[in-house]
C-alpha cells in the first residue's frame, strides 16, 4: 500500500515544483494548490497506512478489537487543509488584484517595488 | 458488564493549575480576544487606537510577569485540556521564549503608539489594529508553544495577519511586494510542514520535550540529519538568510512604514527563534555537523546585507538590507553553538528587534519631514529637529554595533566565541560587517541630516505619539548598552537552557517519561 502511495506523492511534488517554476502567477498558484495536497498526502503516509478500521473502541471493551487507523494524521491534515485553502483564497485574490492593477501576470514584469534602473546613492555633496 | 474503575490520573493532569502558570497561555489568548473585539469595532476608527494601545500594554505586563516567573522558577508548562503530554498540546515557556515574547510585545506596543499618528482612517478601516493584535497572537504563540505542529499553526496565524498588514492600502507597489512576500513565505512554511510530517513519521510524537528525549536516545538509527537540514532551510528562509533571503528586500519597503517597522522587529526573529529551538534544543549533534554550512551562510548573509545596504538610495530599502545583515550575525552565533555563540545570537536578536523597529520609525519620520525617502533628495533634517537627529544618530551607532549601545555586546560575544574555536574568518566577517554598516548609515546621516536641504521643505510637525515610541526604544538600546549585565546573565542562562534541555523536559514531564 505504501509504495504506490509514495510514488503518487512524488508525482504531486514534481508537478507542483514544475508549475511553481513558471513565471506566470496563475501557474504558480496552481502549483501552490498541488503542493498543499502533496503535503497532506505526505502527512497521511507518515502516520503509517495501517487499516481502514476507524479507531473506535467497541462497547464492553477496554482496547480496540484489532489494529485501527491512526487518528492523529487526520487531525493534522484537517488543520493543514483549512490553512492551505485559506492561503489559496488569499493568494487568488492577490494575484487577481495584481493582474488588474499591474496589468500582467508575469512575475518578471512586476518591477514596481524594485525598479530596474534605481539610481545609486550620491557619492558626496 | 461492570465497568472497571477508571484511573483518570493516567491520562489527565489531576492537580489544579497554579494561578501563576496561567500566564503561559494568557498572551496568545489575550491577543486573540482583544483582536476579535477590535474586529467588531472596525467601524469606530477612534476607538481602535484607544483600545489597542492599552491591550498591548497589558500584553507587555503579562509577558514581564511571565519573565519574572520563569526567571525565578525555571520553565513552566501548561497542557491544553489537562491531557498529559505528549498527547495534550503543551505550552512551555522557557527563558529563551519568554525573552523573545517580551521583546516582541514591547516592539508591538511601540508600533501601536507610533501608528496612532501614522495610520490614517483608511488604514484603520482596513483593519490595522485587529491585524496587529492577531499578528501578536501568532508571534506570542510561536514563542511559547512546546509542540512543533502547534508552532506551525502559529506561524500560519502570524503569516496571514502579516499578509493583511502588508497589503494595507492596496497600492500597486504594495501588491507587487506582497506577491513575492506571500508566495515565498508560504513555500517556506510548507517546507516546515513537510519536515514536521517526516518528524512525526520518525518519532511518532510532536511534543518538543518528547522529541528532544527520543532524539538523544536513538540518534544512531534515525535519519535526523535530514530533519535538521530541512528545518535549517525552512527557518532560514523565514529568517531571510542568504541564499533564500530575496523575498525581504523585495517587499519590506512597500507597506506603510510602521508596518515595515513591526515586520522587521517581529517576523524574521520568529525564524531565528525556531532555528534556535529546533537546531540547538532538538538536534544539537546535527547542528554541530552543519555548523560550517550555517557559518558560511551567516557570513554571506551579514556581508551581502551590508553591501546591499551600501547600494541603496531609498532609506527603507537600505534598512531592509540591514535587517538581513543582522540575521547573519545571529546565524554565526548559532553556527558556533557554544554558550557565548547562542547567547550572542539571542542577545543580538533582542537588540535587532528593538533597533530595527526604531530605525524604520525614524525613516518614516525622516520621510515625512523631508517629503522623500530618496537619499538623492533628502536633506536638512538636522535643522528641522535636533532631537530627532540625535535619536537617529544613536540608532545608527547601535545598528553598526558601536559602543556604548546595545549592538556592541552581542557582537563581542559572537566574535569572541568565534575566536575561541579559531574561526578567525567569522570574527573578521563580523567586524567587516560592522565597518560596512557604519559607512552605510553614516552616509545616511551625512546626506539626509547634515546636508542643507536642496529645496524648501514642507512644514510638518512631528506628533508626540510618533516621537515617544522612537525615544523609548532608543532609550532601551542605550540602557542595555550601558548596563548589559542583567541581560547578559539572562541570555547566557537562556542559552544554557537550550543546550541542556533537562529543565525544559522536566517541566513537561514532571514524573519523567
Amino acid at each position: 500500500m505504501e509504495v504506490p502511495f509514495v510514488l503518487l506523492i512524488g508525482l504531486f511534488f514534481a508537478a507542483a515544483v514544475y508549475l511553481m517554476l513558471s513565471k506566470f502567477l496563475v501557474r504558480v498558484l496552481l502549483g501552490v494548490v498541488l503542493l498543499g495536497n502533496a503535503v497532506n498526502l505526505l502527512l497521511f503516509a507518515n502516520g503509517r497506512i495501517l487499516r481502514e478500521v476507524p479507531p473506535i473502541i467497541p462497547a464492553g471493551h477496554d482496547v480496540p478489537a484489532a489494529l485501527t487507523a491512526n487518528p492523529l494524521p487526520q487531525a493534522l491534515i484537517l488543520t493543514a487543509i483549512v490553512i492551505s485553502f485559506s492561503f489559496f483564497a488569499f493568494l487568488l485574490v492577490l494575484v487577481y488584484r495584481a493582474y488588474q492593477d499591474l496589468g500582467t501576470d508575469n512575475g518578471n514584469e512586476m518591477r514596481l517595488a524594485e525598479p530596474e534602473n534605481d539610481p545609486l546613492p550620491p557619492t558626496g555633496y | 458488564m461492570a465497568a472497571t474503575p477508571i484511573d483518570l490520573s493516567a491520562a489527565l493532569v489531576m492537580t489544579p493549575v497554579p494561578a501563576a502558570d496561567w500566564l503561559v497561555v494568557l498572551p496568545p489568548v489575550w491577543c486573540l480576544l482583544s483582536g476579535a473585539v477590535l474586529l467588531m469595532l472596525r467601524k469606530s476608527l477612534r476607538l481602535q487606537g484607544l483600545l489597542a494601545v492599552p491591550a498591548l500594554a497589558v500584553l507587555v505586563i503579562m509577558d514581564a510577569l511571565l519573565l519574572m516567573h520563569v526567571f525565578a522558577n525555571g520553565p513552566v508548562t501548561m497542557v491544553m485540556g489537562r491531557w498529559l503530554p505528549p498527547f495534550g498540546i503543551a505550552f512551555t515557556a522557557d527563558l529563551t521564549g519568554v525573552l523573545f515574547v517580551l521583546a516582541g510585545a514591547v516592539v508591538a506596543l511601540a508600533g501601536a503608539v507610533h501608528a496612532l499618528g501614522d495610520i490614517d482612517g483608511t488604514g484603520r478601516r482596513y483593519g490595522f489594529y485587529p491585524f496587529l493584535l492577531l499578528l501578536m497572537a501568532g508571534v506570542s504563540g510561536a514563542f511559547l508553544t512546546g509542540d512543533i505542529f502547534n508552532l506551525y499553526v502559529w506561524f500560519e496565524v502570524l503569516l496571514i495577519s502579516s499578509f493583511g498588514l502588508i497589503t494595507l492600502g492596496s497600492e500597486p507597489r504594495q501588491i507587487d511586494g506582497a506577491i513575492k512576500y506571500a508566495f515565498l513565505n508560504l513555500i517556506a512554511t510548507t517546507l516546515f510542514l513537510i519536515t514536521t510530517g517526516y518528524l512525526y513519521g520518525i518519532f511518532g510524537t510532536l511534543n518538543m520535550a518528547d522529541i528532544a528525549t527520543k532524539a538523544a536516545a536513538g540518534r544512531e538509527d534515525l535519519p535526523l540529519m535530514t530533519l535538521a537540514t530541512l528545518y535549517l532551510l525552512a527557518f532560514g528562509m523565514k529568517a531571510a538568510a542568504f541564499p533564500v533571503n530575496f523575498w525581504l528586500p523585495a517587499s519590506y519597503h512597500t507597506p506603510r512604514v510602521v508596518v515595515s517597522a513591526l515586520f522587521s522587529g517581529l517576523l524574521t526573529k520568529v525564524g531565528i527563534y525556531a532555528l534556535l529551538r529546533t537546531l540547538v534544543m532538538l538536534f544539537p549533534v546535527e547542528r554541530e555537523e552543519l555548523s560550517f554550512v550555517i557559518a558560511l551562510a551567516g557570513a554571506a548573509t551579514m556581508l551581502l546585507g551590508a553591501l546591499g545596504a551600501l547600494g541603496q538610495s531609498d532609506i527603507r530599502r537600505l534598512l531592509g538590507y540591514l535587517v538581513i545583515s543582522g540575521i547573519g550575525v545571529m546565524l554565526a552565533g548559532l553556527a558556533l553553538g557554544s554558550p557565548g555563540g547562542i547567547g550572542g545570537a539571542i542577545f543580538y536578536a533582542l537588540h535587532s528587534m528593538v533597533v530595527m523597529t526604531a530605525l524604520y520609525m525614524a525613516a518614516g519620520l525622516a520621510g515625512r519631514l523631508a517629503g522623500s525617502f530618496d537619499l538623492n533628495r533628502l536633506g536638512g533634517l538636522y535643522t528641522r529637529s535636533a532631537l530627532f537627529s540625535a535619536l537617529s544618530l544613536v540608532l545608527f551607532f547601535a545598528v553598526s554595533g558601536l559602543p556604548p549601545f546595545s549592538g556592541f555586546w552581542p557582537k563581542v560575544m559572537v566574535a569572541k566565541a568565534a575566536m575561541d574555536i579559531g574561526a578567525w574568518w567569522l570574527t573578521a566577517a563580523v567586524f567587516l560587517t560592522g565597518f560596512l554598516t557604519t559607512i552605510a548609515v553614516g552616509r545616511v546621516f551625512l546626506l539626509a541630516y547634515w546636508r542643507p536641504a536642496g529645496e524648501a521643505l514642507p512644514v510638518v510637525a512631528i506628533p508626540p505619539s510618533a516621537l515617544l515610541p522612537l525615544a523609548a526604544l532608543t532609550a532601551l538600546t542605550v540602557l542595555f548598552g550601558l548596563f548589559p549585565e542583567t541581560l547578559l546573565a539572562a541570555v547566557q542562562q537562556a542559552a544554557q537552557g537550550l543546550s541542556d534541555p533537562r529543565a525544559y523536559v522536566g517541566s513537561v514531564f514532571p514524573g519523567g517519561n
